[in-house]
């Protein structure tokens, strides 16, 4: 159910948690929790587990649809909340702001961080995924001369990504770690037998990586309904320092929509209604999925020039 | 006394796991469903004549398999053969009557026995074979003899091909002629005659389904006006319908939901107050919902809150991360009323399960394992330590096995016995008679 590679422990630092129904002293006001990175980063983890237990993966049995509303109604909150305090916008201007070409400087410079944080981890530097806000624009990543399918970043940024995401997890830019309580038990993290197996299994692959592509094409088929605000003027490079370690073309929900090209279309419940009713089954779309990073390989492969 | 404790990474055959648990109307019988589509009936053994003191026991009854797993070709999608929901229709005639059913078909099972066979045909002999007509000579009666008692189960309907989602709810109808079935979006009324078709009369499926932010989670028909059922949702709210309104019961007669609390929302509140079980009381006044964390009685004249409200455990609410990445949270508790209404019971997790007495406001919490279940012996009550500070035979909350859930209990409908299925064993507790 959840991903191996994913499994987090993490260190009780006192923080208020994200989950904690039962606050002490008065909850954090809006702008006080705007503030708070680790409330921040609890959510976005929280955004991220969500997302990747909506992967719609299941081989042989029907989702439980009961669960799969829950979970999109708890990402739904988190993203009207981040778009309340801003932090929504703030991504999606990070995004429209790397795209500009007199930015490019300053996009490059945060995203090769993350590159050279890649390189270190023994990976060779992988074109960075930025993606366009709107419809149907795709471009290239930063560093890279031409227009090539936005899939192609997409499959490419799979080695780089987990280390970002985890690199949020563990000590986010403040050094704070998100504050749930250890897992006890292996007892508790055990996956039940039920049918709400949802590791990607069509994927084939272990990697981190690929479950995080498979998050960012299961946003995409199950926030098909999530829009991304048109950006503002140009940002506060400020701003954008603070998001630096943040992926953003994963959290780009309408971006990710766009950016698989070849997977149809579809809201979120009419992914689930089809596995209920009729027509395409999780099977054909993460079989296209598949197909779409063989031919991104190829095509990397060319530009590379390997 | 044993004392090693359970291995919590013990390894069940899944198909073993007991999905449902319902004692028939006089409780004399007690069926169970499990995931791999079985049922099997337990029978109530009259007391023995040498120990008065003791209750009879239950023994196993009847055995069959009710559902198989099934290929849907069109969705490429395997339907699973767990039994979701046993009812039993109240007894008509010597034979017993029950409806089962899996994510999509409802099928009507009758258990009769069988005690006395015919012997002396005339057209075969002992061994069933014919006998050829020209030996026959004389002819003789066939005399009817005692034979070892055979309880055979057959299916007499199956209804399908009416739910599009997945089967959580059935409940047969105070007319005893109808019942109604309930999937995530919609409900079916059927009669118990017809298989080939039924009766919608909730649907809450949206034109757009990228639209759907909530799902029906469970069904009842009221136990004595039989125009009247409710069913529960996703976002912790009860609607009440009568039949009689309208065809379609799209609107509801009465709409049960407690304001939530301001001061502990959290991004899970919605989750944990998703209501997995309604149950009216027999009574009929009352109805009693499920959610994570609580147990709810609601006075069916008062819709804006429940009259009483019990924790089952409360000190689950900080754990809520953990356990919505766990999936933990999304577990569905059932919830039960003794006969008098005076009581009611429902699981937790490490094999705990909660008895509130609404008269005494006590509780109790006790455990369904083999350790502390000896045969005959008395179940001591259970508790979880919440502060840092952990009394000797409190267990704390760090060291609560959460792979082992009671999900299903029932309670006789008359006397104190109880069945409490623990993943794939079954116990069944009693009263002391004094």
């Amino acid at each position: 159910m959840f991903p191996k590679g994913t499994k987090r422990k993490f260190s009780d630092s006192g923080e208020e948690a994200v989950s904690s129904g039962d606050q002490g002293p008065a909850s954090p006001s809006v702008a006080a929790r705007t503030l708070s990175s680790s409330y921040s980063l609890q959510r976005q983890s929280l955004l991220d587990m969500s997302l990747i237990k909506l992967q719609l993966c299941h081989m042989l049995v029907e989702p439980n649809l009961c669960r799969s509303v829950l979970i999109a109604n708890t990402v739904r909150q988190i993203q009207e909340e981040m778009t309340q305090d801003g932090t929504w916008q703030i991504m999606t201007q990070a995004l429209a702001a790397a795209q500009c070409p007199t930015d490019r400087l300053v996009a490059t410079e945060v995203l090769c961080r993350q590159t050279d944080a890649a390189a270190q981890a023994g990976q060779s530097p992988k074109p960075y995924s930025v993606v366009g806000v709107e419809e149907g624009y795709h471009s290239e990543e930063v560093v890279m001369e031409g227009d090539v399918e936005t899939d192609v970043t997409m499959s490419t940024l799979s080695p780089v990504s987990p280390q970002l995401s985890s690199a949020s997890y563990l000590a986010g830019p403040f050094g704070m770690g998100p504050c749930w309580e250890e897992e006890e038990e292996d007892g508790e993290c055990e996956e039940e037998e039920e049918e709400d197996s949802e590791e990607c299994v069509s994927e084939g692959e272990e990697g981190d990586g690929d479950h995080l592509s498979a998050d960012s094409r299961t946003g995409e088929q199950v926030f098909g309904t999530f829009e991304i605000k048109h950006p503002a003027p140009p940002p506060d490079p400020a701003l954008e320092e603070l998001f630096s370690d943040v992926d953003p073309s994963y959290y780009d929900l309408d971006t990710v929509l766009t950016g698989m090209q070849s997977a149809p279309k579809m809201g979120p419940y009419d992914l689930l209604d089809s596995l209920s009713s009729h027509g395409p089954t999780a099977l054909s779309s993460s079989s296209s999925c598949r197909s779409d990073l063989n031919e991104l390989d190829h095509i990397m492969e060319i530009i590379v020039g390997s | 006394s044993n004392s090693v404790r359970s291995d919590s990474h013990q390894f069940v055959f899944s198909a073993d796991i007991i999905s449902t648990v319902e004692f028939n109307y006089s409780g004399e019988l007690l069926a169970t469903g499990d995931k791999g589509g079985r049922v099997v009936i337990f029978q109530h053994e009259q007391e023995s004549k040498n120990r008065p003191h003791l209750r009879g026991e239950y023994n196993v009854y009847s055995t069959f398999q009710s559902h198989e797993p099934e290929f849907d070709y069109l969705k490429s999608l395997e339907i699973e053969e767990k039994i979701n929901k046993i009812r039993w229709l109240p007894q008509q005639n010597a034979a017993h009557f029950l409806l089962s059913t899996n994510d999509k078909t409802i099928k009507l099972w009758k258990i009769s026995e069988r005690d006395k066979r015919a012997e002396g045909y005339n057209l075969k002999d002992e061994d069933g074979r014919l006998r050829d007509p020209f030996r026959i000579t004389s002819l003789r009666v066939p005399v009817l003899m005692p034979m070892d008692l055979m309880v055979e189960a057959s299916p007499r309907r199956i209804f399908a091909n009416a739910h599009t989602y997945h089967i959580n709810s059935i409940s047969v109808n105070s007319d005893h002629e109808t019942y109604l079935s309930a999937d995530d979006l919609r409900i079916n009324l059927w009669h118990l005659e017809i298989t080939d078709r039924s009766f919608n009369i909730v649907d809450i499926k949206p034109a757009n389904m990228e639209e759907l932010t909530e799902v029906i989670t469970a069904a009842e028909c009221h136990p004595h006006q039989c125009n009247v059922f409710v069913y529960s949702s996703s976002k912790g709210t009860i609607r009440l319908c009568d039949m009689r309104a309208a065809a379609l019961c799209d609107r509801h007669s009465k709409f049960f939901e407690e304001p939530e609390d301001p001061s502990s929302r959290s991004f899970f509140s919605e989750i944990i107050s998703s209501i997995s079980d309604v149950k009216f009381s027999h009574s009929g006044r009352y109805m009693m919902t499920r959610d994570y964390l609580s147990v709810k009685v609601w006075d069916l004249n008062m819709e804006n809150r429940p009259v009483e409200t019990y924790q089952v455990h409360e000190y689950l609410r900080s754990k809520l991360c953990s356990l919505y990445e766990n999936d933990c949270i999304f577990d569905k508790f059932e919830c039960c009323w003794n006969g008098s209404d005076s009581a009611i019971m429902t699981g937790s997790y490490n094999n705990f399960f909660r008895m509130f007495d609404r008269n005494t406001r006590r509780d109790i919490t006790l455990e369904a394992s083999r350790e502390s279940s000896k045969p005959r012996a008395t179940l001591k009550p259970r508790k979880v330590s919440t502060g840092g500070k952990r009394k000797k035979d409190e267990i704390s909350v760090d060291s609560l096995d959460f792979n082992k859930k009671i999900l299903h209990t029932a309670w006789h409908p008359k006397d104190n016995v109880i069945a409490v299925a623990a993943t794939n064993n079954l116990y069944i507790f009693q009263d002391k008679i004094n």
